[in-house]
């Protein structure tokens, strides 16, 4: 007989998530799942819609990164009017489109770090919840969480000035951009009053990543092994290897940097990833065709693309990559805390880059869209903040919607999110056998890491508890925990 | 020489994701307070949405003299329901957004600010990833706007 346990996190629409982990008599770990309730209703939902609402219409799947599927619906739209793969656009269209990227990037990835991740560093994760979130952050190092504020911040106006506004922007068009910047725009992103302007954001980029590093060093134990695990990687990566978040081909490296993807056409996606279903899951498990079900599974994100790239193609976040290329000896990270380490230099990497894009005449260019030959079908695939985000749309000769096919990065990173539950929980039951606070807050660093999106397109003034419960092998309750947050 | 110093506006807030039927109600009646606030020529009001509430929203509160939150509500009492917020911290799982509370909160330690806050929650009952908000949650929303539109000019006019 097995005893179980559940974690249950439950919000209002479907960003739903549950944790269960199977223990034999004797406490070890049989199994272990994390399960999401994934929304796929959408697909269906744009069939019938005229192709080019596709760049606004996406935007409804998510409110957390709706600048990524903005964006991948757009190059996806951009193949169906005839403007290219991905390299036919204007220079001026691609560069605002790059500089929404890296804005939403560079926003996405400060809050996960100041918000989500740096209470994890600060003060331990088996420290007092009330103390592990951005105003104990603020509490213990306002310097930091001020800056965390106004790197979201200037990252919010960095879109707002691509896409328009804020909530639904409509910036992406296919074939093309809307806008570009006026100057007053660039003058103002790119040198305005302190601290809110591009240098200024490189420099606290910098500083963020001492900070970790300072830790790292203090605690090279727990960041080397905690929840480590070896796995394949997959990334978009530019033509010549170099780290590209907005466009590239599709490569994949195995545990020893073997490629097993290499550098395919991101049209031709469906010859090499499929997705598998299991029963006891909503959401698919994608895998590399070549490799098979059982070990074809990766990762996505931060720590793969850092895996998967050759080199980053900005001067500061390049020094760093050589640095973290250099912990292991040049070979992929499967660190699971060393995703932190990756997308701290990613920020870095969309400082510089939104710094450069501001420098860039092209910017306040005034050709904005291409069209070509119509096209019966589109793929567009991006590097979402936390993973490959790709959007395939098939369009009808009346220019209707036919069929839509979204692979978004929580999904690729569903069988390693299970693994590092895996890994947590065959620890920290070894220890005891009740739910400790501990070992929950060990689950939720270890899921954190990837940044899934459990509340991946809307919330209200609801709640959304989090419970653990521990059943002996006769279904009897011998232990819960519970919190309750608002989400 | 004396300078007029501007007052701090009330920031008036929606948040939600418009593309979700009712949960798109905060932004959806910020949208008609500010078309009202300007057709009235109403100054001292700041309008803002997003899909969400996080951290840099603190620096907004910050800078406010006075804030009023809308959001939609699962379970609220019908047509809506307002009340006062107070600053408290909040506990999250790996979720993206802040509650309101822990916006005010954030307000208070980092800028030293606590202006006066509350929240106006609609009663909303669709959620599908369609527009616009659903019959039943327009009728509240607009009970709702006519409640605000009254206090609002009253917090405007006891400021002058």
């Amino acid at each position: 007989m097995t005893r179980k346990i559940v974690i249950d996190p439950v919000t209002r629409v479907e960003g739903h998530g549950k944790v269960t982990i199977h223990l034999d008599d004797e406490g070890e770990v049989l199994q272990s799942r994390f399960h999401i309730v994934e929304f796929r209703g959408f697909e269906r939902f744009v069939q019938g819609r005229p192709y080019w609402e596709a760049p606004v219409l996406v935007q409804r799947l998510c409110g957390i990164c709706p600048v990524s599927h903005h964006l991948a619906g757009a190059k996806a739209m951009d193949v169906v009017v005839g403007a290219g793969t991905g390299d036919g656009l204007t220079a001026t269209a691609e560069k605002i489109r790059r500089l929404m990227h890296y804005g939403q990037v560079f926003q996405s990835h400060s809050l996960h770090f100041f918000h989500l991740a740096s209470p994890d560093l600060l003060f331990g994760y088996d420290s007092a919840p009330e103390t592990r979130n951005v105003i104990g952050v603020a509490l213990a190092n306002r310097e930091l969480a001020t800056q965390a504020v106004m790197m979201r911040k200037y990252g919010q106006e960095v879109i707002a000035a691509t896409a328009g506004k804020k909530i639904h922007g409509t910036g992406a068009i296919p074939g093309g951009v809307n806008k570009s910047l006026s100057t007053a725009e660039r003058d103002a992103l790119l040198q305005g009053p302190a601290p809110l302007n591009a240098d200024q954001m490189v420099a606290w980029s910098q500083g963020a990543l001492e900070f970790f590093k300072d830790y790292y060093r203090k605690n090279k134990d727990f960041i080397d092994n905690f929840s480590r695990f070896s796995s394949n990687h997959l990334s978009l990566v530019r033509k010549d290897g170099g780290l590209d978040l907005y466009h590239g081909v599709l490569r994949a490296v195995d545990s020893e940097g073997r490629r097993i993807l290499d550098d395919a056409d991101p049209q031709d996606y469906l010859q090499y990833l499929g997705e598998e279903v299991k029963s006891w899951s909503y959401m698919k498990f994608p895998f590399l065709l070549a490799v098979g079900q059982e070990n074809g599974w990766y990762r996505v994100g931060p720590l793969a693309r850092l895996n998967v790239a050759d080199f980053i193609p900005t001067p500061l976040a390049q020094r760093e990559f050589e640095a973290f290329k250099a912990a292991t000896g040049g070979q992929p990270n499967d660190m699971c805390m060393h995703t932190h380490w990756a997308r701290l230099i990613e920020i870095l990497h969309a400082a510089e880059m939104m710094r450069d894009l501001l420098q860039d005449p092209d910017i306040t260019g005034s050709r904005l869209i291409v069209k070509g030959k119509r096209q019966a079908e589109g793929v567009g695939i991006i590097e979402a903040p936390r993973g490959t985000l790709i959007h395939h749309f098939r369009v009808g000769e009346d220019d209707l919607i036919q069929m839509a096919n979204l692979i978004v990065s929580t999904t690729h990173n569903n069988e390693p999110m299970n693994r590092a539950v895996g890994c947590v929980a065959r620890k920290m039951l070894a220890k005891t056998k009740e739910i400790t606070e501990g070992m929950l807050n060990a689950i939720e660093v270890a899921i954190r890491a990837y940044d899934p999106c459990l509340s991946c397109a809307t919330h209200a003034y609801g709640q959304m508890p989090l419970e653990v419960s521990l059943f002996d092998s006769s279904g009897r309750l011998l232990s819960q925990r519970r919190k309750n947050s608002r989400f | 020489m004396d300078v007029e110093i501007p007052s701090r506006p009330i920031l008036v807030y929606g948040y939600g994701n418009p593309g979700r039927q009712d949960d798109g109600l905060g932004p959806v009646l910020v949208e008609h307070l500010e078309a009202w606030a300007k057709a009235e020529k109403i100054s001292g009001m700041a309008f803002d949405s997003n899909y969400q509430l996080n951290a840099e929203d603190a620096l907004a509160v910050a800078e406010s003299r006075a804030v009023v939150f809308i959001d939609a509500s699962k379970e609220g009492k019908p047509p809506f329901e307002f009340h006062p917020l107070k600053p408290q911290k909040e506990i999250s799982f790996s979720t993206h957004a802040m509650a309101p509370e822990s916006v005010l909160a954030l307000a208070v330690e980092l800028y030293d600010a606590k202006p006066p806050a509350w929240i106006l929650t609609i009663r909303g009952f669709s959620w599908e990833p369609n527009e616009p908000p659903s019959a039943a949650a327009l009728s509240h929303l607009s009970a709702a706007r006519e409640y605000l539109q009254v206090w609002l000019r009253h917090e405007i006019s006891s400021q002058r």
